[in-house]
């Protein structure tokens, strides 16, 4: 599989980063290079292997199901780049 | 006392409980060092006040006959860890004037146990890098050089700046994190100790994420009894991270006896990888005949799954990548770009506040977790990990720890590598595969390469059982009775 320039914008999109149009075609030679590289691993069978999610051998604990902290707006608030009225401000998304 | 630099965290803290010196002084030479070391960038940010706050504090302490493992000992943190109202950077530009609202529980555990904070160190830009060439501060470089030699190398990485201020005693020691090789590699690099411990040993909660599945905290340090005795702070069971291990701490430093009388030391013949220099080879053969000085028996392994391993890794860590710095988006900390629309402020945000390396890898995983072929890249990784952990299980039949060189070479040139990626992925050929599997690595300094710089060998042992590892690595240290230091450790070169 080869990445031409639509898939790597495509792919930029998804991962909301902006890329330059003339930056498309290199990007995409140097994702290709380390997709290749990759692809060796489908000379091993893997036919009946589970795939692995966790080397940790446990199921995921439960903690009890209770409020622990909370009351903390300005602490939350302090590092956004731009809070307003205790919310975090973004550019205007509804008309 | 120019020689405060010198002691370890064994010694210093012994030298506090017979009140040779004080931690105030102990620690005012190690901040005196880090100022005139200023020129190797070890550090994004330095906390001199701090750390002379906390060491009055021990001094206090220590003068009522209290004071914990590590009262009144200088420590610097790699800049991964949240710390309370100290800028936090992950050594990225999308982190501008982060100052985490908390702490992490490893450096809360390191501070209750009467650490002080020297600062936080450089590193590759969130732990994605094998060079510390990622950092949006810049490079840090080796305090080590090859003599005559006038090329500034790397420190290795992303623990780039822990491994270099604990080799240019600007630090008794340090903490690292270790996603594929973070901690080993650059410990090999700069000639001291870092041991990764296993999966789910200590506690993630407060560390950046990188790839969750893979990441694990260590100590740093310039002996092994100094890791042991550290990793015991450090680790322990968390609530606040459901990954970490409710299993009960061992007592690390006890388990420096000296014996190995009996252990059997597994050798996998898979990583004798092609092109690897023969100095190394032949420091493995060193390592190996060292053991077996010792009473340990060695035993060729197979590890079949070993080449498979780097580009399995460069699946998995990319794709959990992209999913953890999906949470960067200029909205709740860090850097924002202003666009018109909210897609287009996150968009010149990231495009801004992330590296090319970063980018490499979230566009990578993005892809690999992306409809149509989540199952060719992504479960098929996910499978090969399964059979590459299956491969230690079988090979710890037969053994009791494996011994490997830490890295495939010694460290290189400052911008060496760095227009190819898939070279510099190579210098995590024999660490990577540790991670994948979840299991404790550490490496050890056991000799120079011809042109005079360190070189590590690794010793991997069974998960949570770092005990039978820390054994096995006390014996390779007392062997190899490493004593070089960095040629540049007492002068600056900006």
């Amino acid at each position: 599989m080869s990445l031409d320039k639509a898939t790597v914008a495509r792919i930029a999109t998804l991962a909301r980063i902006k890329v330059p149009e003339a930056d498309l075609e290199a990007l995409g030679q140097e994702l290709n290079q380390i997709l290749h590289w990759v692809e060796q691993l489908d000379e091993v069978d893997t036919t009946g292997v589970e795939p692995m999610t966790s080397v940790a051998a446990m199921t995921l604990p439960l903690r009890p199901d209770r409020v622990t902290d909370g009351d903390r707006a300005d602490d939350i608030l302090k590092n956004a780049p731009n809070a307003m009225h205790g919310f975090f401000t973004v550019p205007k998304v509804v008309e | 006392m120019s020689d405060f630099t010198d002691l370890t965290l064994a010694t210093a803290r012994a030298g506090l409980d017979a009140r040779k010196f004080s931690a105030v002084e102990l620690t005012q030479a190690h901040v005196d060092a880090i100022e005139a070391n200023r020129g190797l960038n070890a550090f994004i940010t330095e906390t001199p006040d701090k750390a002379l706050a906390m060491a009055k504090a021990s001094d206090e302490r220590l003068a009522r006959g209290e004071g914990g493992v590590l009262e009144g000992l200088p420590i610097a943190i790699k800049d991964l860890f949240c710390t309370k109202d100290v800028l936090t950077t992950a050594g990225s530009h999308i982190l501008d004037g982060f100052k985490p609202p908390y702490e992490s529980t490893i450096t809360q555990k390191l501070w209750d146990a009467g650490a002080n904070c020297l600062g936080k160190l450089n590193l590759d830009e969130f732990a994605m890098g094998s060079s510390n060439m990622t950092s949006h501060y810049g490079p840090v470089i080796n305090p080590w050089s090859a003599p005559g030699g006038n090329r500034q190398l790397v420190p290795g990485g992303s623990s780039g700046g822990s491994a270099a201020s604990v080799a240019a005693r600007l630090a008794l020691a340090a903490t690292g994190t270790d996603t594929g090789g973070s901690i080993r590699q650059p410990a090999s690099f700069c000639g001291i100790v870092g041991l990764k411990p296993t999966y789910g040993r200590c506690s993630r909660w407060g560390v950046v994420a990188f790839a969750s599945s893979l990441d694990q905290a260590g100590p740093m340090t310039r002996t092994v009894e100094d890791a042991a005795i550290m990793l015991g702070v450090m680790a322990g069971h968390d609530p606040k991270d459901s990954t970490s291990a409710p299993m009960a701490v061992p007592d690390f430093k006890a388990a420096l006896t000296g014996d190995i009388r009996g252990l059997r030391v597994g050798i996998p013949k898979e990583y004798r990888v092609d092109g690897m220099p023969a100095e190394i080879e032949a420091l493995w053969q060193q390592g190996i005949d060292w053991l077996k000085d010792a009473g340990a028996t060695a035993v060729e392994i197979s590890l079949p799954m070993t080449k498979h391993a780097l580009p399995t890794y460069y699946i998995i860590a990319p794709a959990e990548a992209s999913a953890n710095l999906s949470r960067y988006d200029g909205v709740r900390f860090g850097l924002r770009v202003p666009g018109a629309s909210l897609d287009e402020m996150y968009e010149n945000t990231r495009a801004a506040g992330f590296g090319a390396e970063v980018k490499r890898r979230v566009l990578i995983g993005a892809y690999v977790l992306s409809a149509g072929y989540y199952d060719a890249y992504y479960l098929k990784a996910q499978r090969l990990r399964t059979l590459i952990a299956r491969d230690f299980e079988q090979a710890f039949q037969q053994c009791d720890v494996i011994l490997t060189p830490t890295a495939p070479s010694a460290a290189f040139a400052i911008g060496e590598k760095m227009d190819d990626p898939l070279a510099m992925y190579l210098n995590d050929v024999f660490t990577v595969p540790v991670n994948l599997a979840g299991l404790p690595g550490i490496s050890v300094p056991a000799g120079l390469s011809a042109e005079g710089l360190p070189l590590g060998l690794q010793i991997i042992g069974r998960a949570f059982d770092e005990e039978t590892m820390i054994r096995a690595a006390g014996v390779l240290e007392t062997a190899a009775a490493f004593t070089a230091t960095p040629h540049s450790s007492t002068q600056g070169r900006a």
